[in-house]
């Protein structure tokens, strides 16, 4: 829907109201603290910045975050699509079940989410015990940060494919397998660039969460510095040693990283809604 | 290539239905898939989670709930719910009012900083109130002086969880009151409404459901929430620990169950939200359908969009 400006002025009241209480309650609440710490970025010098950002235990932890956070979303996006598929295609007992579960790690506070998921891979856990048998440490290692990552972005791309592939007109794919396309032509063919935006979207989502995700994943992660460190715990060890100075060092990059993700989440669901099937 | 078109053609005859053309193994091999997938991630840690609550027997369980700490919790995090989730619905409906029911530009800009909070690391949400209030933050001394606490007080913890909390109630309404357009509102000003009749009598009802989705989602993050909250709470016990972070402690105390029993009372409060919430949006769903069928007033709506521009 496009923004329609008219000469008539609305008759509806509250304008001032409404507008002038949001406007202060973003800048108080949003605006003004996240611009105190641009104000905390200001005061650093760049040999601050330079120290911080050489320092192999910040660039440790941003090659944890962002990695960790990457195959995250990749595999949220393999699944998503997966279980997206199958909720509005098939039938079968348990999917509405399935289907509102789904949202459970946007419901579920991720400090049990945490300590949950220890529990299941921690050495002496169901699953962590028997990967410990083929030599594979899940918890307290890489692997255990992935896995605490993909669950609490695992809603987001289902979400955001779910309502497309709906909307996909049956009779675009029958033609195309009435024209001697195989199921599989059809879907690389036809499905996939109809739903190809939503499934970027619910990526960038994903990762955008994942990046910044500090519940689930500290109890998980072990926590040792420059190994199973990740940013926003980082962050917090800075803060906790009253290091102001070094910790907005250090969360200047993920604010700005989350500026970046918010713009390419914005241009990716205006692409969605272009191509979304009429 | 012969029975696909032949399968085709009988999905063809049964309008709606499900999609014959695959091959059964092909179906139920990816619906074995996702069910493992789903089972693995999201009912393997409930069902551990509640293992791990009653593994000590009913009664630690129950004296876990009880405990003097962890009542606390629970009265703080209450409290802090019905701070910030009725703060949270009155600006979503002001500002789905606002960007909404008037002709203004950069609409898309608002919307965007509405979201913002969703894009920030949790940690920085709360850390952007300890730059500013903490003991060495920018207002830090002033409030030393004035005796005024609000890092590792209440007054953080409210602000940090309606930091993160801030979009949910707005995003929900803004599209829905988008599509509703203004013509009834402006029919019933023309009537003779005044503004606040016009919007209980008028708007409010027809977003009902969308306010209640928006308010389900809110309260179970702002009950919810660690990290943000973990920065400016100071985990002092029985004073300023959440239901979380009450959590958090017992585990690094080694207190399995009795952590696991907390944790165990957020995973019954998280499955009645995700039930609520399918619960209202099978009613959206059915208000919109009305809505549809009923046709004209969602007819001259557009064409009235139309028009205008």
């Amino acid at each position: 829907m496009k923004l329609a400006r008219s000469g008539r002025r609305s008759v509806i009241p509250g304008f001032h109201l409404t507008m002038g209480f949001s406007v202060l309650y973003m800048s108080f609440l949003v605006l003004i603290p996240l611009s105190t710490l641009g104000l905390w970025a200001g005061r650093l010098s760049w040999q601050e910045l330079w120290t911080t950002f050489s320092a192999s235990r910040t660039l440790a932890a941003y090659r944890l975050s962002l990695g960790g956070a990457l195959i995250a979303a990749g595999v949220n996006a393999l699944f998503g699509l997966l279980i997206a598929w199958v909720l509005v295609r098939y039938r079968f007992p348990g999917r509405r079940i399935l289907d509102t579960l789904v949202d459970l790690p946007f419901a579920l506070p991720t400090a049990v989410a945490g300590i949950s998921l220890t529990a299941i891979y921690a050495p002496t856990g169901i699953l962590g015990g028997l990967l410990d048998k083929v030599g594979i440490q899940a918890a307290y290692s890489p692997l255990g940060i992935i896995i605490a990552m993909t669950f609490v972005s695992l809603p987001f791309v289902i979400r955001t494919t779910q309502p497309v592939l709906q909307d996909i007109d049956r009779e675009v794919e029958e033609a195309a397998a009435t024209l001697g396309a195989d199921r599989l032509q059809t879907f690389v063919r036809v499905i996939l660039p109809a739903i190809l935006p939503a499934v970027l979207t619910g990526f960038a989502m994903a990762f955008a969460r994942a990046v910044g995700e500090y519940g689930s994943v500290v109890f998980i992660s072990g926590n040792m510095p420059g190994r199973t460190e990740i940013v926003p715990l980082l962050i917090m060890t800075r803060l906790e040693e009253y290091n102001y100075a070094g910790a907005t060092a250090v969360a200047l990059v993920l604010l700005v990283l989350s500026f970046m993700m918010l713009l390419a989440i914005n241009l990716l669901q205006a692409w969605a809604r272009r191509s979304a099937p009429v | 290539m012969a029975a696909i078109v032949t399968d085709a053609r009988s999905a063809d005859a049964v309008p709606g239905t499900a999609v014959r053309h695959s091959s059964a193994l092909v179906r139920w091999g990816l619906v074995l898939a996702a069910v493992a997938f789903l089972g693995l991630m999201l009912i393997l840690p409930l069902v551990i989670v509640f293992c791990g609550a009653f593994e000590k027997g009913w009664q630690t369980t129950v004296a876990a709930l009880t405990h003097p700490d962890a009542r606390a919790a629970i009265r703080l995090t209450a409290l802090t719910v019905m701070i910030v989730v009725p703060m949270n619905v009155v600006f979503g409906i002001a500002a789905a009012w606002a960007i909404t029911k008037f002709h203004l530009r950069g609409k898309s800009v608002l919307v965007t900083l509405i979201d913002l909070p969703f894009s920030v690391s949790p940690v920085i949400a709360g850390m952007v109130f300890v730059l500013l209030f903490g003991a060495r933050g920018l207002l830090g001394p002033w409030l030393g002086t004035h005796d005024i606490k609000i890092i590792f007080a209440l007054p953080g913890i409210v602000l940090a969880t309606t930091f993160v909390t801030l979009p949910f109630v707005a995003r929900e309404l803004i599209p829905l009151m988008q599509a509703q357009g203004r013509d009834d509102e402006e029919a019933a000003i023309s009537l003779g409404a005044g503004g606040w009749q016009t919007f209980f009598r008028v708007t409010l009802p027809s977003i009902k459901w969308g306010l209640a989705y928006g308010t389900i989602l809110c309260t179970a993050r702002a009950l919810g929430e660690f990290g943000a909250v973990s920065v400016v709470s100071g985990h002092i016990r029985g004073e300023t620990n959440t239901l979380p972070l009450h959590v958090e402690i017992l585990y690094n105390e080694y207190q399995f169950a009795a952590a696991f029993s907390v944790a165990g009372l957020l995973v019954g409060i998280a499955l009645l939200t995700i039930i609520a919430k399918s619960i209202v949006e099978w009613r959206m769903q059915r208000s919109v359908r009305r809505d549809v069928d009923g046709g004209p007033a969602a007819q001259v709506a557009s064409d009235d969009i139309g028009s205008e521009q």
